[in-house]
């Protein structure tokens, strides 16, 4: 035992010296024996809650009876899919799904950006760190907390906001139940929540930045506008792109905690989205063929999604993720 | 550093400008949090008084003391403690055991698995497959429902798996020529060698878990099992505030308000994240530099 150890990464490179392919394996394999031990609880989490799971996915092509099990369940090849599709709530998903991710996009996305941007800007050491600890913090509280905030101040029932409403302008909005607040609401939550955190990858892409280009900028005269157009912005463009891709393959997904803790009977015409629509009808209903379905549709459109939007990156002459 | 250099009007205006806005985000940042703090302290004649406030006048633990005194809230505490320490564990355990052979290149088969854990990334099974799994696993029902199917995040797996890759191997071939065996490695050179990164993720998993809503909201359906994020929604959004039970065991107990009581649940479910806050950033910045080196 002590001397295969000691010989260890020395044998690495002389499988010729192996009468066999067949042997060489079962070398290797006894020789690591215990790398492959320590692998076996991972391995076995990934199997059975990664890829049995994709396994289930052939439920939505089956019309699942619970007494008749998995196994035995009739296939019903895309008949949930032409359901799905042909169901008026199809629209309705699709439109708030796309519309979220779009106010995201345009309101949110740029936020961590300009905000990196003006941090970065800030030359006294001691004011920019206390700024990030402080622009951290709302990444690590949960969104029931932010969501429960919310409530609490934005309430008719006595919340600071419609307390202070009624003071001023002697009338009250009802924020959490008018389908008009639902879509603001929710992207302020995410700028709040997100906005400071999302600075760190920006921030460290500045960091990278030679300030030889900047005492140069200087010289030339460009004021610090130019200098951020000119140096700065080409400097962070390859992290934009590649953060771009990123939220393209998420376009489908707008965070289910959030969206289900905002959502209520009054305001569901805006806020039912993929998600929340496919545990409503799967884990409360019992729907669970045709919620798979719907769930998988989700997912390939988002695969489909990075991977197209990577594809395009590349074209026009950035790194990509793959 | 820099040398002092001649700078215009407009840049100084620029910078005057900067600095009040960025101070503006700042305090943004944790205004809601604070109010929330102070609201919790207040008592029935200072909310109908005053809306918003951050110092109240006279201050009222009696909503704390309501909180504690409430089973439901106690018992959630203690499941949602439960939970982060014995989840964090399993977390740790699961993660370094699964990176540290996928660290080793000359590991056969180590790009198959690499593969494998990536494309789980990209796709999976959703939340009907995987919740079926967990319910025929019989895990429903179960605090394990809310430990095991989380028990690797694959990004946090991969940026362990590549900094145990970054050290220095000369270190463990001269362990090894002293006998050491492969567990002895792991755990008396590489262990010690990734403190700083072990910590990290520690806290995030750990952070990860105390804030967890969605599994205990598809797995757990016993009330008597919910964590505290769980029991936080049903008191403030669905304000079945657990008054009962107090007011009927004790005739002479003033009922906090309504809102303090729900302000506290709020501190209460946010404190520790507070108290670990310091510690987390010190590490997180290099965490997340770590995640952006690929590899």
């Amino acid at each position: 035992m002590k001397q295969g150890a000691a010989m260890g990464t020395a044998e690495i490179h002389t499988g010729s010296a192996y009468r066999s392919k067949r042997e060489l394996i079962f070398k290797r394999l006894k020789r690591d024996k215990w790398l492959y031990i320590l692998l076996t609880p991972g391995l076995l989490y990934f199997l059975l809650f990664k890829y049995v799971p994709m396994w289930g996915i052939l439920l939505a092509f089956k019309d699942f009876q619970p007494f008749l099990g998995f196994m035995k369940s009739e296939w019903v090849g895309l008949e949930h899919f032409r359901t799905f599709f042909q169901n008026p709530d199809f629209f309705m998903l699709l439109r708030n799904t796309l519309v979220l991710s779009l106010l995201n996009l345009v309101f949110f996305f740029p936020a961590p950006i300009i905000l990196a941007l003006l941090l970065n800007e800030i030359r006294l050491s001691f004011y920019k760190r206390t700024i990030q600890t402080l622009i951290y913090v709302p990444h690590f509280i949960s969104m029931v907390i932010v969501a429960s905030i919310s409530y609490v101040f934005l309430t008719t029932q006595g919340g600071a906001v419609n307390e202070f409403l009624y003071t001023y302008t002697g009338s009250k909005i009802d924020f959490l139940a008018d389908p008009n607040w639902f879509r603001p609401m929710i992207i302020l939550q995410t700028i709040w929540k997100e906005c400071g955190w999302g600075t760190i990858i920006f921030l460290a892409a500045l960091a990278g930045v030679d300030v030889e280009q900047y005492e140069a900028a200087v010289m030339d005269g460009a004021s610090r506008w130019r200098q951020i157009w000119h140096i700065t912005l080409p400097a962070i463009r390859s992290t934009i792109v590649i953060l771009l891709i990123l939220r393209m393959g998420t376009i489908l997904d707008n965070g289910f905690e959030q969206i289900y803790l905002m959502m209520n009977a009054l305001n569901r015409e805006v806020a039912e989205v993929f998600d929340t629509y496919v545990y409503a009808l799967g884990i409360t209903q019992g729907a669970f063929s045709y919620s798979t379905a719907v769930g998988l549709f989700k997912s390939v459109i988002g695969v489909v999604l990075v991977l197209g939007t990577n594809w395009l990156a590349k074209k026009f002459g950035e790194s990509g993720l793959y | 550093m820099v040398k002092k250099q001649y700078r215009s009007t407009g840049e100084i205006t620029f910078d005057i400008f900067n600095y009040i806005i960025l101070g503006i985000i700042g305090i943004a940042a944790i205004l809601p949090f604070l109010f929330v703090v102070a609201g919790s302290f207040a008592t029935e004649a200072e909310i109908t008084k005053r809306a918003v406030f951050l110092i109240p006048t006279t201050i009222s633990f009696d909503a704390y003391k309501f909180i504690f005194s409430t089973d439901t809230i106690v018992r959630s505490i203690g499941v949602s403690l439960y939970v982060t320490v014995i989840g964090t564990i399993v977390n740790l355990f699961f993660t370094v055991t699964m990176a540290y052979p996928m660290a080793k290149r000359y590991l056969m088969g180590r790009n198959l698995i690499l593969n494998m854990v990536i494309f789980t990334m990209l796709f999976g099974g959703g939340m009907i497959p995987t919740y079926l799994v967990i319910r025929d696993l019989q895990l429903l029902d179960t605090l394990n429902a809310l430990i095991l199917p989380g028990a690797i995040s694959a990004f946090n797996l991969i940026i362990v798996k590549n900094f145990f890759q970054e050290l220095p191997v000369e270190m463990e071939e001269a362990a090894r020529i002293d006998g050491c065996s492969e567990l002895g490695l792991l755990w008396k050179i590489v262990l010690p060698l990734s403190k700083p990164v072990l910590a990290t993720f520690t806290l995030f998993y750990a952070v990860g878990h105390w804030n967890n809503f969605f599994s205990a909201l598809l797995y757990i359906n016993d009330p008597s099992k919910w964590p505290l994020q769980v029991m936080l929604r049903q008191i403030v959004m669905l304000s079945q505030s657990a008054a009962g039970d107090l007011s009927l065991m004790d005739p002479n107990f003033v009922q906090p308000p309504e809102q303090s009581i729900k302000m506290a649940v709020i501190v209460v479910g946010t404190l520790p994240i507070m108290c670990v806050y310091p510690f987390l950033q010190k590490h997180f910045a290099k965490g997340v530099m770590l995640g952006s080196v690929k590899g």
